[in-house]
């Protein structure tokens, strides 16, 4: 085939995968948009077999390549196909991380070929590579850990922890400027050896709720290692959707982070920093009121209009479906019905609102901070289910707490407030919420996609 | 691969897609960002496309097998990665009918 051909067909599959993002700017065109996406993916791997590279000639090897991808289709269709959609979080981390991890792969064997040939800038997108993929596969097995609940999702941090990750990363930039200067094979051992220490320790600190800003950055570091592999291996294709992943990556990252109202470095190192959270005061006997679900359905079944407030509690109870049987039965009644979806709400960006979409709820119903917060005031009931810190006014009222400056969804203005919570325990960021103390405010222990089912019956029986 | 490329057409492109990127993504409707991310995921799965090159260029057996081990951890990436982000997809697709069922109904 012959060369401009081949770049042309590049050009085309680059083309697609812009039109697969661009297909997401709503929900109707989004299933277009990724087959499209799909198809100049597979244009792209289908092609590469016909072309023979002038310098290079055809490609070798090809039984064994053809095995390894139909291996690699086995593994990863299943995956995609069985994964539940609140376990979504953990297999993009994984999908991530071995995209990371290839293109380091890709990289080190191509600097092999290249050998005395590589030129100055070769060396230097090589060693990005390496460093930034290995970094983002580590990385990524390690939310993936977390997330998979293999272990902890607490935050793991150790004595002289920062100045262990400063050190290494000392070594790591050290380990590049090596590699740089020696260009052998030893240095660049070293340096992927570093590199996937450092993607370890990198993520360690980071506690469960702040794994949506991982998944984002490792994203946009995936993104980028394969835009820089695209350099070496100068493939126009490669460094298109590379550097687009690479944005799509940096903006979720910077959503999230304002979002949580934290500088992305606060988020990512901030478990070194942080000091132990105070003893909580004395509130602890403060009386609450808690209600019974036929308290909580009267309530429901009086309102005219209800936002229900989404957390990853949520998720945790698998409670979406009987979130949304609920709120088909209020609908029935005439009641006025709409999800308040914050930003970090689940663990990664959006994930509330597909686990909701996995239960039906129209999508036209999730409405956004800045669309439902005005309407708070004109809202009888705010049904929080499994969320705390979202909806925590001490983000507005108490500066110096950890989540002080977040930007939060306004509940304490709707007249009455009903929380679904396990148990008194403050939410993730471990900071008391004063609303629940609130007159307006209605508590209704236990799990919940149990009380949920309960509300629904005594619902169904009024 | 593209042959004939310097590198300041390289960094021109790389500096171009950088701004399509950005305009592209920061249209994504915020509902859409789970399948934005996994979307993004699958497209960089495109690095198949250089695993395959490298080892269909490898001589000696370390090449050949890290160049393999690419292969598969590409494919799976990008076979996955678009299968899974179309399920999320269908998903937001499918409730399309009862809500206009229901926009035609208050419309009556």
């Amino acid at each position: 085939m012959n060369s401009n051909l081949y770049s042309v067909i590049g050009l085309i599959a680059a083309v697609c995968f812009i039109l697969a993002l661009k297909g997401l700017s709503s929900p109707k065109g989004a299933r277009r948009g990724n087959i499209i996406g799909a198809i100049g993916a597979t244009i792209a791997t289908v092609v590469v077999f016909f072309y023979n590279d002038p310098a290079e000639g055809g490609l070798k090897n090809l039984p064994l390549i053809l095995g390894a991808i139909l291996f690699g289709v086995i593994i990863g269709v299943p995956a995609a196909r069985k994964v539940q959609m609140t376990a979504m979080p953990q297999l993009v981390a994984l999908f991530n991380g071995v995209g990371g991890g290839a293109a380091a792969l890709v990289s080190i064997v191509e600097y092999l070929h290249l050998g005395e040939k590589a030129s100055g800038g070769a060396i230097g997108a090589t060693v990005f590579t390496v460093l930034v993929g290995c970094i983002s596969f580590t990385g990524s097995v390690l939310t993936f850990l977390k997330l998979q609940e293999l272990m902890t999702t607490r935050p793991v941090v150790f004595p002289g922890g920062r100045v262990l990750i400063a050190l290494l990363l000392l070594a790591v930039l050290g380990a590049a400027g090596w590699v740089a200067v020696d260009q052998g094979s030893n240095s660049l051992l070293v340096l992927t050896v570093l590199s996937l220490a450092f993607g370890i320790l990198f993520v360690l600190p980071v506690g469960g709720a702040d794994v949506p800003i991982v998944i984002s950055l490792l994203n946009a570091f995936t993104g980028l290692t394969v835009a820089a592999t695209g350099y070496v291996l100068d493939s126009t294709l490669l460094l298109v959707a590379g550097t687009l992943v690479g944005a799509s990556g940096t903006i979720l990252t910077r959503l999230m982070a304002s979002a949580m109202g934290r500088p992305i470095l606060g988020i990512l190192f901030g478990a070194f920093t942080a000091t132990p959270q105070a003893a909580l005061s004395a509130a602890d006997a403060r009386p609450v009121k808690s209600g019974s679900p036929d308290d909580v359905a009267i309530l429901l079944a009086y309102a005219r209009r209800v936002v229900i407030v989404p957390g990853f509690g949520l998720a945790v109870a698998q409670a979406q479906h009987t979130v949304r049987e609920l709120a088909d039965l209020l609908t029935a009644k005439g009641v006025e019905v709409a999800y308040g979806i914050h930003p970090v709400a689940g663990r990664m960006p959006g994930h509330m609102n597909v686990l909701l979409a996995e239960a039906n709820v129209p999508y036209e119903q999730l409405k956004e901070m800045e669309e439902v917060n005005p309407t708070f005031s004109q809202t009888d009931v705010a049904l929080v289910v499994g969320a705390n810190d979202v909806v925590n006014p001490a983000a507005k009222t108490t500066p110096g707490c950890p989540i002080y400056g977040m930007p939060i969804l306004d509940v304490d203005q709707a007249t009455n407030v009903i929380f679904l919570k396990r148990s008194m325990r403050p939410g993730f960021a471990g900071i008391e919420n004063e609303l629940l103390y609130e007159p307006g405010t209605t508590l209704l222990f236990g799990d919940a996609k149990d009380s949920l089912t309960k509300v629904v019956s005594a619902l169904k029986a009024f | 691969m593209t042959p004939g490329l310097s590198a300041i057409a390289l960094l021109s492109i790389f500096v171009l897609a950088v701004f399509v990127g950005f305009e592209v993504v920061s249209k994504v409707s915020t509902t859409l960002h789970t399948p934005l991310m996994s979307g993004a995921n699958a497209i960089h799965g495109v690095i198949l496309v250089g695993a395959i090159i490298v080892a269909g260029h490898s001589d000696s057996a370390l090449s050949l097998t890290l160049s393999i081990t690419a292969v598969v951890l590409a494919t799976i990436n990008m076979v996955g990665g678009f299968v899974v982000t179309d399920r999320m997809l269908e998903m937001f697709k499918a409730k399309k009918k009862p809500a206009t069922a229901t926009a035609s109904k208050e419309a009556k």
